[in-house]
C-alpha cells in the first residue's frame, strides 16, 4: 500500500449529491442534521486511506444471483432458476480523471422480479421468488471492470405520499480507493417511467445528475437467446497528488 | 473519457455517480444475517480485532437518534481506524488479528444498539506531523439520509490527547465536540465505550466533511 500521505481527493460536491434535507423524501425530515458539517481543510491519513479488499475470499457465484441463492445449504435439492428478465449488469469505476478502479469491491443488492425484497421487514403482497436470494458482490477487474449476473428487479410501493413507487432500482455500494470515495447509489434503468416521479429520485436538484445513476441498455454485450446487458459505469472522487503543501 | 451514464464538469473531469439512500433493505446486500440471509464463506462484519491483536480489547456500542428522539433502527455503520499502534491495516484480511475496517448495524433487537468488538486505536499524526487523538471514524448510512454521515468516536479517558487533537479542535463549539466522545463503562468481559450518534437536534453530533 502507498503512501496515503500526499494524496488528495477532488471535493466533493455537496449540490450535485442530493441534500441531508430533502423533505419530499419524508424519512429524510427527521434523519437530517440541522448543523453545518465541520470541514477537515486539511484530511488525514484517516480519511485518505481505505480498505483493500482483494484478500477476501469470495464464492464462486457472489456475483451471479441466477446462481447464488441456490447454494444455501438448507434449500439443497430444490434449486431452479429464478424467474424474471435474465440481465448482465456491468460498467467500469473509474475515477473523475478517467482513471480506472481497479480491485475494488462492489456490493449490490435488489428486490425480485416482483418488487419484493428477501427481507424479513419486507411485507409487500408480492411473493418471495424461492430461487431469488437478491445480493451480490465482487471486485473489479485490473482494469476497473466489474460484471453481476441476475434478474431485473421490479418496481415496489413504499409509504411516502399515497401512492408512491421506487422505480425499478439496484443498489450499489462501491469503496475506492479510501473511505473519502466510498459511494453507495441507486442504479435505474433506462427509459423507466417511474423515474422522474420518484421522491428520492428527486432529492436530486441537477436532472444530469440521475443520468449518473441511469444503467443504459447495451446489445453488444447481451447474449442471444440467454439475457440482456446493462451497462452502469461508477465515477468515484479523482485522486490528486498534493504539491507545495506546508512551503510557508 | 466520455462514460456511458457520466456526466463531464469543469476541467474535464468527470462528475462523480451521485448518491442515494441505502434504504430500509441496506441489509440484504450488506448485513446478510440480519436481513435473514444466509452467511457466504465470508463476511465483512463487526469483529475487527481477535484475542490475538495487540492492544486493549474493548466494545464499542451505541445507538442511532433521529430528531424526534427515537431510536433509529435500521441504520448500517462502518468503521475506520488504526490498530493499537497507531497503524492502518489496509489490507482486509480475515485471517489477520486485526482489521482496520468494520461493519455493523442497527435493529429492531438489542434496543436498536450497534457494536464493534475492536482494540483501542493508537494515536496517528495529521500531515503537520501533530497527533491527533485517538479516533474510530465512523460512516452511517440509513433509509432517510441520502449521503453517508461522516464522523468520528473519540474516548473520554483520553483527556490530554483529546484536548491536543487538531482535528477536535477544528470543532468551533466546544459544547459540540463533547458529541464525539464516547464514555467509558463496564462491559460483560472487556471495557465497553458508550457513542449515542444524534442525527438531529438537541446534542446533533458532529459531522464532518472531508
Amino acid at each position: 500500500m502507498p503512501s496515503n500521505d500526499n494524496k488528495r481527493f477532488v471535493e466533493r460536491d455537496r449540490n450535485w449529491h442530493p441534500p441531508a434535507y430533502a423533505p419530499g423524501y419524508k424519512t429524510s425530515v427527521a434523519r437530517s442534521p440541522n448543523q453545518a458539517y465541520v470541514s477537515m481543510q486539511v484530511p488525514s491519513v484517516s480519511e485518505l486511506g481505505g480498505p483493500d479488499f482483494s484478500r477476501l475470499r469470495m464464492g464462486l457465484h457472489d456475483n451471479d444471483l441466477l446462481l447464488n441463492y441456490r447454494e444455501d445449504p438448507a434449500r439443497a435439492g430444490q434449486a431452479g432458476l429464478p424467474i424474471g428478465e435474465r440481465i448482465i449488469m456491468f460498467g467500469r469505476v473509474v475515477d473523475q480523471f478517467g482513471k480506472p478502479v481497479p480491485n475494488t469491491l462492489v456490493e449490490m443488492w435488489q428486490a425480485n422480479a416482483g418488487g419484493r425484497y428477501r427481507h424479513k421487514k419486507d411485507g409487500y403482497l408480492a411473493p418471495l421468488d424461492p430461487n431469488f436470494g437478491g445480493v451480490g458482490r465482487c471486485l473489479s477487474d485490473g482494469e476497473g471492470w466489474y460484471r453481476f449476473r441476475t434478474v431485473k428487479p421490479g418496481p415496489y410501493p413504499w409509504p411516502n405520499d399515497i401512492n408512491s413507487w421506487r422505480p425499478a432500482h439496484i443498489h450499489v455500494s462501491v469503496m475506492g480507493p479510501s473511505i473519502s470515495t466510498r459511494l453507495i447509489t441507486q442504479m435505474y434503468f433506462e427509459g423507466d417511467p417511474l423515474i422522474p416521479l420518484c421522491p428520492i429520485v428527486q432529492t436530486l436538484r441537477d436532472p444530469e445528475a440521475v443520468e449518473t445513476m441511469t444503467g443504459r441498455l447495451d446489445m453488444a454485450r447481451s447474449r442471444s437467446m440467454d439475457c440482456l446487458a446493462y451497462r452502469f459505469d461508477l465515477v468515484v472522487r479523482g485522486e490528486l497528488q498534493t504539491y507545495f503543501e506546508n512551503q510557508g | 473519457m466520455q462514460q456511458p451514464n457520466s456526466q463531464p464538469c469543469a476541467a474535464n473531469m468527470l462528475r462523480e455517480t451521485a448518491s442515494q439512500t441505502a434504504g430500509p433493505y441496506v441489509h440484504i446486500g450488506l448485513a446478510l444475517d440480519i436481513a435473514g440471509l444466509p452467511p457466504r464463506g465470508e463476511e465483512i462484519w463487526n469483529r475487527l480485532a481477535s484475542p490475538e491483536a495487540d492492544g486493549e480489547a474493548i466494545e464499542l456500542v451505541g445507538r442511532v437518534i433521529d430528531g424526534n428522539g427515537d431510536l433509529v433502527r435500521d441504520a448500517l455503520l462502518e468503521a475506520w481506524q488504526a490498530d493499537a499502534h497507531g497503524n492502518y491495516q489496509y489490507e482486509f484480511d480475515l485471517r489477520a488479528p486485526f482489521n482496520s475496517f468494520g461493519r455493523t448495524a442497527t435493529t429492531a433487537e438489542h434496543d436498536g444498539e450497534w457494536c464493534f468488538h475492536t482494540v483501542k486505536p493508537g494515536q496517528v499524526a495529521c500531515r503537520d506531523g501533530r497527533l491527533m487523538a485517538p479516533h474510530v471514524t465512523l460512516a452511517i448510512f440509513a433509509r432517510g439520509i441520502n449521503i453517508q454521515l461522516h464522523t468520528r468516536l473519540y474516548f473520554d479517558d483520553e483527556v490530554d490527547a483529546n484536548a491536543a487533537c487538531p482535528v477536535l479542535n477544528a470543532v468551533e463549539s466546544p459544547t459540540r465536540r463533547r458529541t464525539l466522545i464516547a464514555t467509558r463503562e463496564e462491559g460483560k468481559d472487556k471495557p465497553r465505550y458508550r457513542f449515542d450518534i444524534r442525527l438531529q437536534g438537541e446534542g446533533e453530533t458532529v459531522f464532518f466533511d472531508f
